[in-house]
């Protein structure tokens, strides 16, 4: 076979119904499946090559890739945007593999891809959020080696994760974890939430939606089941808190109860907020439910 | 604003695209061939088949072509192809005695049976510009291939050769391997992810297909004293092994074509086996001719077996799970991806920390 030879049948119909074969698709759903079973628990998985770059959210893309059918429709944010360069890179390559249907709307969609956030509307037990993680394992901050950190995961001996914490506190007077703040889930496995604000972690304990992880370069998978307990570290005396915004507001829709991205104007040097989520500020604005 | 220059992506995306294009045409040269890459840039092609683990030599000229000459780029695109391809079949396993060889080196012995082979190398070259390449032209290119047609027959080099490290192990003076791979469990890193400790053949598989930066600054950070193997090249081979299946309608085994490997066996400190002392052995292979890459390879395959490791590169997780270029390539450039909720939530947590302690701050003073 020549070159060309191959190249025609590569791109006018070599690739498989959502890219990847339906070994690799069926091995990927096997994992998901695992991972549903034992709530938090990282599950290793034969990672494929995506033509998306590693790191870019190949491990979530491969969930994706798995799951969908002809029927869903799918919807990708980045950073809670639509329209934000990767998401729309991701949601083309999908598209173009899959033929399905896209939608901004949260509501709408049966399969929501997402980077650094969980949308602010309330998802229901439909449909399914696939995140992106860029590094699975929660204890990764206080023990570099992948063998042992399985072993405290398996004995669940959680004590350095809990003394970091406890040492973040005398140093900083709180404790400074921004994002990928670590969770409990099930009562059982502390889990990386990937780094979604601490405002998203609330939305994780007991919804009605599946939550799928996915690391592709670290090859992972991981789930919070619909009705599971996600419970963020706290001690009694220090409470979890979610980022403060003040008194702070949307200056598009108004809103003040949803995560604010804090813009600086080029010119005035002036400091305003929009939400993050963009498709949720964007409903909000049109039904006039903004102020 | 923000908010316009967060959205639109999709447009940025497809003229970006053009852009690069436009880039690489600008300048009005004739279109380099893929036939041209392959024949003239053959280290380049054989890395990038290395680093993406598909030996096809065509496709990955034109991934080196399509990535503008950015190796890891082009390894990257290589191998994104190569994960969509069905598996037909395994072949059948090989020893490299076999390797039709076109290189052939032992820094250990002067004399080896068989004899030392230098074949085509820079080695001994004078690095100096060569001003003469800028106007090769094809009449000169004819005469030359030539003049030398007498050193480039291969006709006058032995079909095999016997290995050298084979005198050693006749002579009972090299430590046997205890996890030597057993045909029966040969990993597949390609499949299932790895885990530690990794069996022998996913790590020589991680290593064959790593990057030879990569391999070469842990295996040089050995080399240089962070660890202590001190190699001696045993043996280094280029060559040309026969790729062997099993025929599906005869069941005999059938030659299908031949894969060009750089294999290196370095011979390393003593080791105590039972009661003697005996040398210890790294081995290396790798897709093409990348000696570099070969000799790393085996270094850190030896240093790898550290009864306790302490160095770098002396610890399986840590090697392995950083040498692919794919993978570190990647992860490395998804640092230019926004971050701003995450920057968000940091943000708000130094402004509250800051906050208490300067509270804290004003309490003492007024005490």
């Amino acid at each position: 076979m020549t070159l060309k030879e191959i190249l025609r049948k590569t791109f006018d119909n070599g690739y498989n119904f959502a890219f990847l074969d339906e070994g690799a698709k069926r091995e990927i759903r096997r994992k998901i499946l695992k991972a549903v079973a034992i709530p938090g628990y990282q599950t290793p998985f034969g990672s494929r090559e995506l033509p998306i770059a590693r790191g870019w959210g190949t491990g979530g893309l491969q969930i994706t890739l798995s799951i969908i059918g002809t029927g869903d429709t799918l919807k990708v944010i980045d950073q809670g945007c639509d329209g934000s360069v990767n998401a729309v890179n991701i949601k083309k390559f999908i598209g173009r593999v899959t033929g399905v249907k896209t939608t901004t709307d949260t509501n709408k969609a049966s399969i929501i891809q997402t980077r650094h956030r969980v949308p602010e509307e309330i998802m229901t037990e439909d449909q399914i959020l696939i995140l992106q993680v860029p590094y699975p394992e929660a204890l990764r901050t206080v023990e570099p080696e992948e063998t042992e950190t399985r072993r405290m995961h398996a004995e669940a001996d959680y004590s350095r994760m809990w003394l970091y914490l406890y040492e973040d506190i005398v140093r900083f007077g709180e404790i400074s974890i921004g994002a990928r703040y670590p969770v409990a889930v099930n009562g059982r496995y502390i889990m990386d939430p990937s780094p979604i604000p601490r405002w998203d972690i609330p939305k994780l304990d007991r919804a009605d939606t599946l939550y799928l992880f996915g690391a592709g370069r670290e090859k992972r998978i991981y789930a919070v089941p619909p009705h599971t307990e996600v419970k963020p570290l706290e001690f009694e005396d220090y409470l979890f808190r979610v980022e403060d915004f003040g008194d702070a507001r949307c200056r598009r829709c108004g809103s003040c109860d949803t995560f604010l991205d804090e813009i600086i104007d080029d010119e005035t040097g002036k400091r305003f907020y929009q939400c993050s989520d963009t498709d949720y500020c964007d409903r909000r604005t049109v039904d006039g439910t903004g102020s | 604003m923000g908010y316009v220059a967060v959205r639109g992506g999709e447009d940025a995306i497809k003229c970006a695209e053009k852009l690069l294009r436009y880039q690489r045409l600008r300048g009005g040269a004739r279109p380099l061939t893929v036939e041209q890459i392959e024949g003239q840039l053959y280290l380049a092609v054989d890395r990038v088949m290395g680093e993406g683990s598909l030996y096809a030599p065509e496709l990955a000229a034109l991934a080196i072509k399509q990535a503008v000459g950015d190796t890891m780029e082009a390894s990257f695109i290589l191998r994104a192809y190569r994960t969509t391809k069905q598996r037909f079949c395994c072949s059948i396993p090989e020893t490299t005695k076999e390797m039709r060889i076109v290189r052939r080196i032992s820094a250990a012995f002067k004399d080896i049976p068989g004899g030392q082979l230098l074949g085509a190398t820079s080695d001994y070259t004078l690095r100096l510009l060569d001003f003469d390449l800028k106007d090769e032209s094809p009449q000169e290119m004819r005469t030359f291939i030539r003049d030398v047609s007498d050193i480039a027959r291969e006709g006058n080099i032995p079909d095999t050769f016997p290995k050298v490290v084979e005198i050693l192990r006749q002579e009972g003076l090299l430590v046997e391997r205890k996890d030597s791979i057993d045909d029966r469990s040969i990993s597949d890193i390609a499949r299932q992810s790895m885990t530690f400790p990794e069996s022998r053949s996913g790590t020589l598989q991680a290593m064959a297909r790593g990057e030879t930066g990569g391999l070469l600054l842990l295996a040089y950070s050995n080399m240089r004293g962070y660890g202590d193997i001190h190699p001696t090249i045993g043996e280094l081979r280029v060559g040309f092994v026969p790729l062997k299946i099993i025929h599906p309608h005869t069941g005999e085994p059938y030659t299908v074509g031949e894969v060009r490997v750089t294999e290196a066996e370095v011979i390393a400190r003593l080791d105590v086996e039972g009661e003697t002392q005996k040398f210890t052995m790294g081995y290396g292979l790798c897709f093409g001719h990348n000696e570099v890459k070969a000799i790393s390879m085996a270094v850190l395959d030896r240093a790898m077996q550290a009864r306790k490791p302490e160095m770098p590169s002396e610890k399986q997780e840590f090697v392995l799970s950083h040498i692919d270029g794919i993978e570190s390539m990647g992860f490395c450039n998804h640092y230019k991806l926004p971050h701003y909720v995450t920057f968000q939530s940091d943000l708000d947590r130094l402004r509250k920390v800051k906050e208490i302690h300067d509270t804290e701050g004003n309490l003492k003073k007024n005490l």
